[in-house]
């Protein structure tokens, strides 16, 4: 009888757990009953989102635009991946914008948006995105939402501590995570410590253009730069880079390099660098990257090899590096809006760690040093520490801020975001996420004016958040209310690639500058063809060119005859709309190749190599209008030898 | 000016009004639909046919080319016409101003008046060779719809609400004509 007494009360007990657990599963409890939690994200029909979201899209190479609160979807903007959507990386325009120094690469891994600031305020001009595989940072114009630039780095391999925008957008940073050999030869691998580097580029923007360059680079000790932070404010002119494996191990690296109690943050001081530039104390060193730059006015890509950079020795130039300790591999490196406090993230601590730059400034004006690695100055712990938040979570990766004295941690093995004070490094409310956050994102939450309404948390798994897509399922953020003391998960929608991070601002400092149409009078591409009258068939040798254009419902021409097997055929077709949202496509049977999309006043070109007689036909592949489907044309294909003269009709005129 | 009637004024005001015309569109069509959240529209001045947003007219040919109507004209003798008559009846009327005579402002009044009516006939003799001169060969063919654009009000044409009402400068036209005739009715009991 007792036994079975005890077993009752254990299966009770063991409901009520079942139960209790349930309830506490999906993070959104009493949601419903609450009721404003869908009214806050709710974007009735034909009503606009009050942010912009650019969130990274990971291992797909590329770019999504977002609005919140709703999280809707707007554009993937391809960046450093080829998209057969967009003819990005198909057609003749775009192809040089994925040269590199390795030749032409269709895919890239994209991770940290940053937008461009003015007085560390966001401007809403340029997004820039760094590429992690082969070294690269783009420029994306936010009037037309397109990639624009993209350099590459040289010296450099795992480009994760980028881009990073500094207060005026005087630099976008770009740090190294793989100690390479510099300049690159074949040596023992075992040979790692002391000979491996890592270059921290530092490209400087055209304040007017955007136009890139990589003004020059810091050759430092081969510990992996993980993240990196501008100084803000009182500490404009300093970089803050995480660094970990200063163990500088090159194999289990999980293992090896998590020994040393304390990794560092490098402050770089770029202004200082600037003046060793000046004085000419850098050495010149040759070097091959591609610096890849899309004209608007050509509609056009070109890809310029450039064959050296300027490096400066941190060990041969006092003043430009200091190592501040920070235990345990940091992964985040993050400046407060005031430019006082840098936050780093321990990922294998159990606590979160404020250095202070006043303190900092102190040691370094008291030359108060702990030693040095490769000739830089190694800062005192306690020298530099302004605080420490005491157990907050397991695995803190990163930190963003809300203007109003808080910051926002989030945990990764804890898999929770934690709010706490600045100052007094109190924890004030804790959320769960769904699951494993890496990065979040307030809007403006890394510069000197957050907008600190909502939080945006970029997980790492889904699991069960939606509805299985079989073993591979979507990625996914979940959007926070940070308004209020506590905060409040609103939503979960699902993200491209791999949320690796994001940035936000205000819609009204990008959606009144976005473009509508491209003015066909403002378009030279060489290629152009600016009226049916225009529109011709030229062959150069066995080389054919179409001048094409299409407008509602047909190609001009449609209709053409005298293309041979073994000719290369280029279409380059204009689309003569100048209504907003008329783009129209095409694409030809037997093209190896994407379609091309092209919006109203632009011209792209795609090429064809028929390989065998016949009529083959071409036609639009977006639904512009009620005559859509008849927006078709033929290709004559005639043997090698045939004599069929070349000839061209829109309704046989 | 300061020896002159208040009669007088009014007649050499109204003839200035006229003058207006040669930058303001004396009317306007507008054509509405759910696809054109900003719509497409037509400013019609004594010269020339403009654009309300850039790129209007182009887009509104392309539209109107499925059911086979013909492009808007870029020249036409009414826009060579028009101005020659509105500067000649300013001239006119600003030498009737000077002159003050009551006689001459009626002339004046009914003058314009008839030159305004033949205008707005011809407006709708071209609006109905517009909405009925269509390409046999055209794409849209719907039996018993009207394409012809109202002269003035608003009608509904396939997918658009098609408004068709004066511009400023019409009002500027109407205020010279009324007060044409405010003047000759101030000095209709002086001899």
């Amino acid at each position: 009888m007792r036994i079975a007494k005890i077993s009752i009360i254990f299966l009770g007990l063991s409901m009520l757990m079942i139960s209790c657990g349930s309830n506490n599963g999906n993070g959104a409890t009493g949601g419903a009953l609450q009721g404003n939690i869908a009214a806050k994200t709710y974007v009735a029909p034909g009503e606009k989102d009050e942010f912009y979201a650019f969130i990274s899209g990971g291992f797909s190479g590329q770019l999504a635009v977002h609005g919140l609160p709703s999280g809707r979807l707007f554009k993937v903007i391809p960046v450093f991946s080829v998209d057969g959507e967009k003819a990005y990386g198909f057609n003749e325009e775009t192809k040089p914008m994925l040269n590199t120094s390795f030749g032409f690469i269709p895919w890239g891994d994209s991770h940290h948006p940053d937008l461009s600031q003015t007085n560390g305020i966001i401007d809403g001009r340029w997004c820039f995105i760094n590429e992690n595989n082969t070294p690269r940072v783009a420029r994306i114009d936010l009037t037309t939402f397109e990639t624009v630039e993209i350099i590459e780095l040289p010296n450099s391999a795992g480009n994760h501590s980028s881009p990073y925008v500094t207060d005026n957008t005087e630099y976008v940073v770009a740090g190294t995570r793989f100690g390479v050999p510099v300049p690159q030869r074949d040596m023992p691998i075992d040979d790692y410590k002391g000979n491996f580097k890592g270059a921290l580029s530092f490209i400087k923007v055209d304040p007017e253009d955007g136009g890139m360059n990589i003004e020059f680079q810091v050759l430092m000790p081969g510990f992996d730069y993980d993240k990196a932070h501008p100084g803000r404010g009182k500490s404009h002119g300093w970089m803050f880079f995480t660094t970990y494996n200063a163990e500088e191990a090159n194999t289990l690296l999980e293992v090896n390099a998590s020994q040393l109690d304390k990794d560092f943050i490098a402050a770089v001081n770029w202004k200082k660098a600037e003046e060793y530039i000046k004085q000419g104390k850098f050495s010149t060193m040759e070097t091959n990257y591609a610096h890849n730059v899309y004209d608007e006015g050509t509609h056009s890509a070109t890809s310029t090899m450039v064959k050296e950079v300027r490096v400066i020795d941190p060990a041969e130039c006092p003043g430009v590096v200091y190592f501040m300790p920070m235990p345990k591999s940091p992964h985040g490196c993050d400046v407060d809006p005031t430019g006082e406090y840098i936050v780093g993230s321990g990922k294998l601590s159990a606590n979160v760690t404020v250095h202070s730059f006043t303190k900092m400034m102190d040691a370094i004006k008291n030359e108060k040093f702990d030693g040095e690695r490769y000739g830089i100055p190694v800062l005192n712990f306690e020298d530099v520490l302004a605080g420490v938040v005491q157990q907050p979570g397991l695995g803190p990766l990163h930190t963003e801020f809300d203007g109003k004295g808080f910051a926002y941690t989030s945990f990764f093995i804890s898999s929770e975001v934690v709010k706490w004070k600045l100052g007094t490094w109190e924890v004030v409310d804790r959320k769960p996420t769904f699951y494993s956050v890496g990065h979040v994102m307030i809007p403006g939450g890394n510069s000197q004016q957050p907008f600190g309404k909502y939080l945006l948390a970029m997980n790492k798994i889904t699991k069960d958040r939606f509805l299985p897509t079989g073993p591979e399922v979507c990625q996914s953020a979940q959007l926070y209310d940070i308004s209020g003391d506590k905060m409040q998960l609103l939503l979960d929608f699902p993200t491209i690639g791999e949320p690796h991070y994001a940035a936000g601002c205000p819609a009204d400092l990008i959606a009144p500058n976005s473009k509508k149409i491209y003015k066909l009078e403002d378009n030279k591409h060489p290629y152009v063809t600016k009226s049916e009258k225009a529109t011709k068939v030229v062959r150069e040798g066995n080389e054919v060119h179409i001048y094409m254009t299409m407008i509602r419902s047909h190609f001009a021409p449609d209709n053409i005859e005298g293309v041979k097997v073994g000719d290369k055929v280029y279409f380059h077709v204009t689309n003569l709309e100048q209504d907003y949202d008329v783009p129209h496509g095409i694409a030809m049977i037997g093209a190896k190749t994407s379609e091309l999309l092209i919006m109203p006043g632009q011209t792209e070109t795609f090429t064809w190599e028929p390989r065998g007689p016949g009529v083959w036909p071409f036609y639009c592949t977006d639904f512009c209008s009620a005559l859509h489907q008849e927006m078709q044309g033929y290709v004559r294909v005639s043997a090698k030898d045939s004599d069929i003269k070349l000839s061209w009709s829109l309704d046989d005129e | 000016m300061l020896n002159m009637k208040k009669s007088q004024i009014m007649m050499v005001v109204g003839a200035l009004l006229l003058l207006p015309l040669f930058f303001l569109p004396l009317w306007k069509i507008t054509l509405n639909a759910p696809q054109y959240p900003i719509p497409l529209g037509v400013n019609i001045h004594i010269n020339k046919l403009a654009d309300v947003h850039e790129g209007d007219m182009q887009n509104l040919n392309l539209l109107n080319h499925y059911i086979g109507m013909k492009s808007l004209p870029e020249g036409m003798k009414e826009f060579v016409i028009f101005p020659v008559v509105v500067l000649v009846m300013s001239i006119l009327g600003l030498i009737f101003g000077f002159v003050g005579k009551k006689n001459q402002y009626l002339f004046w009044f009914i003058l314009i008046g008839l030159l305004g009516a033949a205008g707005l006939y011809d407006f709708y003799i071209w609006m109905y060779d517009y909405g009925h001169n269509l390409d046999p060969r055209a794409a849209i063919k719907i039996p018993g719809q009207m394409y012809q654009p109202p002269i003035f009000g608003t009608k509904n044409i396939m997918n658009f609400k098609v408004d068709s009402y004066p511009a400023l400068g019409a009002y500027f036209l109407f205020t010279s004509i009324f007060l044409s005739l405010a003047a000759y009715l101030k000095d209709r009991k002086t001899p």
